[in-house]
């Protein structure tokens, strides 16, 4: 991401094993042996070590590799040649979406996590806003920096944040942060740590990048909603429910908790995802914890006549062993009400409230 | 953006099957509809209507005031760009999932012009008795009916629901205005209250909200300003917080966005808070009952 954006990066070599960084030292040289994990704080956590031998960066892998870091296993670790810091700085572009612009993030004090550098350092932090038809201009970048003591490496380190600003604009980054830009010993300057979150909506034009991105931690069932592109959260209750919506889903669980249950999943089919009932309905079922079922639809775009019938078909395949309890709102509203009443003899509840209220009495 | 009586709106997208099928609805709703936008299609008739190249051809042909977009989101910052150059006093963005970068773009061409934007990720907007803009069931009088009761949310299924529940109560909307459920959307929570607060048909406001971002709190304190009464639903109260920018997106954002911080906020500003859709009708009838009007 860094080096064609022309932003100079340690020398590295990835490993998957003690025997392969025994190897990858010989090239290296006194390096720092880093777990590859798509978390923070690996330092904290033990995931960063350092070599000065063969010996050295054989057991620093071996020691990390396996380990867990923020519920992440250790699969590789990165030798990456020590170099020497003279400073620590701090750079960020990310998209302020409260205020819809870019925004640059610079502090003269680096190394820590930048809340901390905020609080501690307020005087040595700099904002910037962007307009995204001009770009971060060199000037803009020179000016952001005034009043800061950084010595000969100003403009080295205003070029470094114009490079980072066209690094964002290219991977279409949500948020793109060196920490520490490093000014080394020899007057260059260097990223020593790089984090990036990448905009699950670019995902389509930034096909190289969406490859790379770190696998979210999810269950199995997690997992296979995500491949049939629902979002899909397991919980530790036992009312399962099916809803249209974000916001309607939030407010099922909601109104379970309210009323004395506790739900055992979210699960989002509202926007495109409407007509995947059928599936959705499957993941709901495979919840271990399972007892009762609320299906709560109020259609605005979704049609509530597609998800009924595809709830239903499905419920009929499946023949569940659990109570279903329905309530059915909105668009295609009188069609989805017939197809629950033909086809699973059920009449739905006029509120979402008594649905649940039904639900949660079958799951005692 | 409150829809008004005699609106005209353009369709950007109406060949494709959701913008046939709403144009439909919107039709049927009241909503004037002058004419879509299909670049492949120009100077055709669908659904009986002209279908234009481009937003800026349909504005010297057929003027319109608001836009509404029914397209993809690899399409849709220039189908944004397009209606912002023809001057469109309002834009509806319907797409979910434009790249962020994207949108950054489009609100900066729309600063720097007069109009308007709802969304994106919005289901639209609607003025019941005279029309609707977008994805919402507008057209169905067991969930709108005239009223005085103005509704501001971000979910579109939420909002029907409670919309439902107000006129399950007898209470009738003066306007429904979905704002979007995307972290950068054009018209805010806040922006979204001021409206209905100088909307002269509107006697008290519901504001739908949900956890994340900081958008509730930062209308607050415009909240405790109004004589209107409001009262407030928030969605989200036992779901795990979603994803955020780390301690970067908390420079900017500081730690907003929790349940429980977006109901004590909006508490102090003398919001009426629902523990249920279902209390909304009551808390209003209560409000309105004891507000000096």
């Amino acid at each position: 991401m860094l080096a064609p954006a022309g932003i100079a990066v340690p020398r590295s070599v990835l490993c998957a094993s003690a025997e392969e960084a025994r190897t990858a030292f010989a090239e290296i040289g006194p390096c720092m042996v880093k777990a590859q994990v798509p978390a923070g704080k690996r330092g904290k956590a033990g995931g960063i070590r350092k070599a000065d031998s063969p010996e050295q960066a054989a057991d620093a892998a071996a020691a990390s590799l396996g380990m867990e870091i923020d519920g992440h296993r250790v699969d590789s670790v990165l030798l990456e040649a020590r170099a020497e810091v003279a400073r620590e700085f701090y750079a960020a572009i990310m998209t302020d979406f409260p205020a819809a612009r870019p925004l640059v993030l610079f502090s003269a004090e680096g190394g820590m996590d930048i809340e901390e550098v905020a609080a501690a350092h307020p005087g040595a932090l700099r904002r910037l806003h962007v307009p995204l038809s001009q770009g971060l201009t060199q000037a803009a970048a020179d000016a952001m920096l005034g009043g800061l003591d950084l010595g000969p490496a100003r403009a080295a380190i205003a070029d470094a944040l114009t490079k980072l600003y066209r690094a964002y604009r290219d991977t279409d980054a949500e948020l793109i942060e060196i920490n520490p830009l490093a000014l080394l010993a020899d007057g260059s300057i260097a990223a020593l740590d790089c984090k990036l979150i990448i905009d699950d909506a670019s995902a389509e034009r930034q096909p190289q990048l969406a490859a790379l991105a770190a696998p979210e931690n999810l269950t199995a069932l997690e997992r296979r909603g995500q491949a049939a592109g629902l979002k899909f959260i397991e919980l530790d209750g036992d009312i399962g429910l099916l809803a249209n919506g974000a916001g309607l889903t939030m407010t099922t669980m909601d109104v379970i908790a309210h009323l004395g249950g506790r739900p055992a999943n979210f699960l989002e089919i509202g926007g495109e995802a409407y007509t995947k009932a059928e599936i959705a309905l499957g993941l709901v079922l495979a919840h271990p914890r399972i007892k009762s079922l609320v299906v709560n639809f109020c259609g605005a775009f979704a049609r509530t006549d597609v998800m009924a019938d595809g709830v239903t078909a499905a419920w009929q395949k499946l023949k569940p062993d659990i109570p279903v309890f329905f309530s059915i709102h909105g668009t295609g509203e009188d069609e989805a009400v017939r197809i629950v009443r033909d086809r699973l003899g059920l009449e739905p509840y006029d509120l979402m409230e008594d649905a649940i209220q039904a639900a949660i009495e079958a799951a005692r | 953006m409150i829809y008004r009586k005699g609106q005209r709106v353009l369709v950007q997208g109406i060949t494709g099957k959701q913008g046939s099928f709403w144009t439909g609805k919107m039709a049927e709703c009241g909503t004037v509809i002058v004419g879509g936008v299909n670049p492949k299609r120009a100077g055709e008739t669908h659904l009986g209507l002209p279908v234009f190249a481009s937003a800026q051809e349909a504005m010297a042909r057929a003027p319109f005031d608001i836009a509404v977009m029914f397209v993809p989101p690899a399409g849709a910052r220039d189908a944004a760009l397009d209606a912002i150059a023809a001057r469109a006093a309002g834009l509806v963005i319907l797409t979910e999932h434009i790249p962020a970068q994207d949108v950054l773009a489009i609100r900066e061409a729309a600063a720097a012009s007069a109009t308007r934007i709802v969304g994106p990720n919005t289901a639209g907007i609607v003025t019941p008795g005279a029309g609707f803009v977008g994805i919402m069931p507008g057209h169905n009088p067991n969930i709108f009916q005239p009223g005085r009761i103005g509704v501001l949310s971000r979910s579109g299924s939420l909002g029907t629901l409670i919309c439902l529940n107000l006129t399950r109560a007898g209470l009738g909307q003066s306007a429904f205005i979905g704002i979007g459920g995307d972290p950068m959307i054009g018209t805010t929570t806040r922006e979204a209250l001021a409206e209905l607060d100088a909307d002269s048909a509107t006697e008290a406001v519901v504001l739908v909200g949900e956890i994340g971002g900081g958008m509730e709190e930062a209308a607050a304190d415009y909240a405790a300003r109004m004589s209107k009464p409001v009262v407030a639903f928030i969605a989200g109260r036992v779901s795990p917080p979603g994803k955020k920018m780390g301690h970067a997106g908390a420079i900017v954002t500081g730690h907003a966005g929790s349940y429980a911080g977006k109901r004590a906020t909006l508490e102090a500003s003398g919001v009426s808070v629902a523990d249920t859709p279902s209390q909304i009708p009551a808390l209003l009838r209560s409000r309105l009952s004891t507000s000096c009007r």
